[in-house]
């Protein structure tokens, strides 16, 4: 397929995804803020560390309250990863691709678009924040679904599914920093009602708390982040995201497993294969802070070679065979 | 809504007779609306307007921040073409195609029709859609035009006119295909009941054609829809027409010459293309022959194309019979090349350069439409019964500066059809759009782009001007399948 098809596909779905994750954080972290006791302050910086806009953030607003980190993450169309502006992206991508994706994709991330767009114009999100934020997640499992079953599962699915899932990954990653990084100093809060609610909420912004529970019941830090770094089944966990985002890679060039015939499968083998062997006492040992940066950088290192792979442009004399026959 | 006070004024009118009666055509149609429930007609134009919007079928407007982005305007009320009347128009386009295709390849080889003084030399040579770098060559097959999309309007006593030729990369074939499918959904019983001819094979005909022209030897051609890319204003129907064809839509950028050929960049390496639906000005084409700064082209793409190893449509030159001027002179070029009457005739038209037509004209600027020889669009023209004496001193003047440039027509009553305007419906002049593709034989495309001025009591129907479009149904005579 056409590099510049691929490099599309690839953006319109991660920049899907990143919407959806950015609903998430909100979302949840206006339910935590309605269950904190009286007295403690509201936390809205942590949302702004996640997506690693601090500066920008800094530059247009200042002051981290609800309504401008909100704001912010919502509706600004000055910060890339705004909400709106992911949709816009995606839309703007999957525009130049209609003729590749299918027209019910299409339809939906238009919709999906239209109605950002819309709540953008009515400020309906100040009044009902809750039914947005779901709106805003569920548009996003309705593309994934109707990808899945209206488009061929060929090599430009392959490439969306690679985008949708590295984003992910990140985007689990940086919750997890961010929270754990904020809530585990307070050794003295460990085990109080604040503390669990604090835990349930991260799992919850990666709906990952009902399958925790029915894996390890009692919330502990550690095992949270186990559960989001480690798990092999659960569909948001990194680990899991990378085996999945592997096998595309493979179904993208056909090189057999345990194998690779570029930087991007070799990058992304090797990152999957660390989470396969880790242990979660050793990463906590060694930092997890650190442990999370690290793997965000090579994601990023990832995501490099994919491009330099398979769309920057290539020497004349990849010229394929079929090129010399005279016909 | 009913049809009862709705007011001809004096127009032919594309539904009803003088007398207030539905043509043959649009009986059952007329029949059918009155029939329905106080609001529903309503409720269906609007249904049909979200269903375009959700389907993303939009148009890109220049200059317009904001908003670059818009539906083109819909009316559900289709615009109904009887099979007589068809029957004439396919004759009529498949003559003109004919004659026009023959001239192009005349005014790049021998010209002779210059020669045998039918057509002043001066006028073709001047033209400036003449492309010098195509002289002396044969495009695959011998076909210059391969799509086609002619305007037709009809005056006051309902006669059929062929306005423009568009032979360049006419546009609009998917609001054709579009619009139909959303009318089946608000009219399902009276489309049944109507015999309509279908248009839906459009986009399996076009690749058949396309794959026609494939260099010699080629078995399973590559064959790719080139576009300037997502903010062009007919974005929509590049994407549209590769997705209906299952073929690439490429921009530019994803085309290379190398080693004599045209190959596109995939994530697997090069792959060889070997005919490209381009729908990119000839002047953009190929930075290497045409202009320098082209950044939407493929350097070194014409050089290929002459060495025929990849075929273009339409084949670049083509737009040297779009010039209005030469326009003026296509009665006389179907009788030199095929010794026929003309059976679509042209709107009468005055040259300005010839003195006697001038002074005429310009003695009449306030009866006459006066166009520039290559605008389109809508832009730079003066119609003259609705502009101000200083617009028409404007023209005057430029007229007289450069009289080669400019034509002059009398203003045609266009005839109109009922479009609906908010609880009622009122008339509306209308063209007509018909596609034709030239590739193993001329194919005209039984339907076609209706387009609506909305304005009350405008005459320009182009999209940039506040145009909509109907969908156009054309009726199955005796001998038709539908």
């Amino acid at each position: 397929m056409l590099s510049r098809v691929a490099d599309s596909i690839y953006w319109m779905t991660r920049y899907i995804e990143r919407a959806e994750n950015v609903a998430r954080f909100i979302d949840v972290n206006l339910q935590l803020m309605l269950d904190l006791p009286a007295g403690i302050t509201e936390q809205w910086a942590p949302l702004v560390d996640i997506t690693d806009d601090q500066l920008l953030f800094q530059e247009r607003y200042g002051a981290t309250t609800r309504q401008n980190v909100v704001a912010f993450l919502t509706f600004d169309t000055g910060n890339p990863n705004s909400i709106y502006a992911c949709l816009r992206a995606a839309r703007e991508n999957a525009r130049s691709v209609r003729e590749v994706i299918s027209s019910e994709m299409w339809e939906q991330v238009n919709t999906f678009y239209l109605m950002v767009r819309d709540a953008a114009a009515h400020g309906r999100v100040t009044a009902e924040p809750h039914a947005f934020f779901t709106e805003v997640k569920m548009a996003s499992h309705r593309f994934v679904g109707i990808t899945d079953v209206t488009m061929s599962h060929n090599e430009g699915w392959h490439f969306g599914r690679l985008g949708c899932l590295l984003e992910r990954a990140d985007k689990t990653s940086r919750i997890l920093d961010v929270k754990y990084y904020l809530l585990l100093p307070n050794v003295h809060d460990v085990g109080t009602p604040v503390d669990d609610i604090q835990w349930s909420a991260v799992l919850k912004s990666a709906s990952a708390f009902e399958m925790y529970r029915k894996r390890f019941g009692l919330l502990r830090p550690d095992r949270v982040a186990d559960f989001l770094m480690l798990d092999r089944e659960f569909p948001r966990a990194m680990h899991y995201c990378l085996v999945q985002a592997e096998e595309s890679l493979h179904a993208i060039s056909s090189s057999p497993p345990g194998t690779f015939q570029n930087a991007a499968e070799q990058r992304l083998g090797r990152l999957r294969s660390e989470l396969d062997y880790a242990h979660i006492d050793e990463i906590i040992t060694r930092g997890l802070h650190e442990f999370l940066d690290a793997f965000q950088a090579k994601l990023n290192d990832v995501g490099t070679a994919i491009y330099e792979t398979f769309v920057a442009l290539r020497p004349v004399m990849d010229v394929p065979t079929r090129v010399r026959d005279v016909r | 809504m009913q049809f009862t006070t709705y007011d001809t004024d004096g127009f032919f009118d594309e539904m009803f007779e003088a007398d207030g009666h539905p043509r043959a055509g649009s009986a059952l149609l007329v029949q059918r609306i009155h029939a329905l429930a106080e609001g529903e007609l309503l409720h269906r134009q609007r249904a049909a307007e979200q269903a375009l919007l959700h389907m993303g079928i939009t148009f890109n407007v220049y200059g317009d921040e904001a908003g670059t982005e818009r539906i083109f305007p819909f009316d559900v009320i289709p615009r109904i073409v009887e099979a007589a009347d068809w029957a004439i128009i396919e004759r009529g386009l498949k003559q003109r195609i004919q004659a026009l295709n023959l001239f192009i390849d005349d005014v790049y080889q021998e010209q002779h029709i210059l020669k045998d003084g039918i057509i002043p030399a001066f006028v073709v040579q001047s033209a400036k859609c003449l492309l010098p770098p195509c002289v002396g060559l044969q495009p695959p097959r011998g076909v210059w035009c391969h799509i086609t999309g002619t305007d037709l309007v009809r005056d006051r006593a309902g006669q059929i006119y062929v306005l423009e030729d568009n032979l360049r990369c006419p546009s609009g074939v998917s609001y054709v295909l579009e619009n139909r499918q959303v009318l089946k959904r608000t009219f399902p019983q009276v489309f049944e009941a109507s015999r309509v001819r279908p248009v839906d094979d459009y986009p399996s005909r076009l690749l058949e054609m396309l794959q026609y022209l494939a260099p010699d030897g080629v078995t399973s051609p590559t064959v790719v829809v080139l576009t300037p890319g997502m903010y062009n204003s007919a974005y929509f129907e590049h994407a549209f027409l590769a997705q209906q064809m299952g073929i690439e839509l490429v921009e530019g950028r994803d085309l290379v010459v190398t080693d004599g050929f045209v190959f596109m960049r995939t994530t697997k390496g090069l792959q060889r293309v070997d005919v490209i639906y381009r729908r990119i000005d000839d002047d953009f084409l190929d930075p290497l022959t045409f202009r320098p700064d082209s950044m939407l082209g493929v350097p070194g793409l014409f050089e290929v194309y002459r060495a025929g190893r990849v075929a273009l449509a339409n084949a670049p030159g083509t737009g040297v019979a779009d010039d209005k001027v030469i326009y003026a002179y296509v009665p006389q070029i179907i009788r030199y090349y095929l010794g026929e009457d003309s059976i679509l005739p042209n709107v009468p038209t005055y040259v300005c350069w010839d003195d006697t037509e001038r002074q005429h004209i310009l003695a009449n600027l306030d009866k006459l439409v006066v166009k520039a020889a290559n605008e389109s669009g809508g832009y730079g023209m003066l119609v003259g019964p609705h502009a101000s004496a200083a617009e028409r001193a404007v023209f005057a003047e430029r007229i007289q500066a450069n009289p080669r440039n400019y034509i002059a027509q009398p203003t045609l009553g266009l005839s109109r059809a009922p479009v609906i305007v908010e609880d009622h419906f009122e008339g509306r002049h209308v063209d007509l759009r018909p596609y034709i593709l030239y590739g193993q034989e001329i194919y005209v495309l039984p339907g076609g782009l209706t387009r609506v001025a909305l304005r009350k009591g405008s005459l320009v129907v182009n999209s940039s001007q506040g145009g909509g479009s109907k969908d156009t149904w054309v009726l199955a005579g005796e001998s038709d399948a539908c």
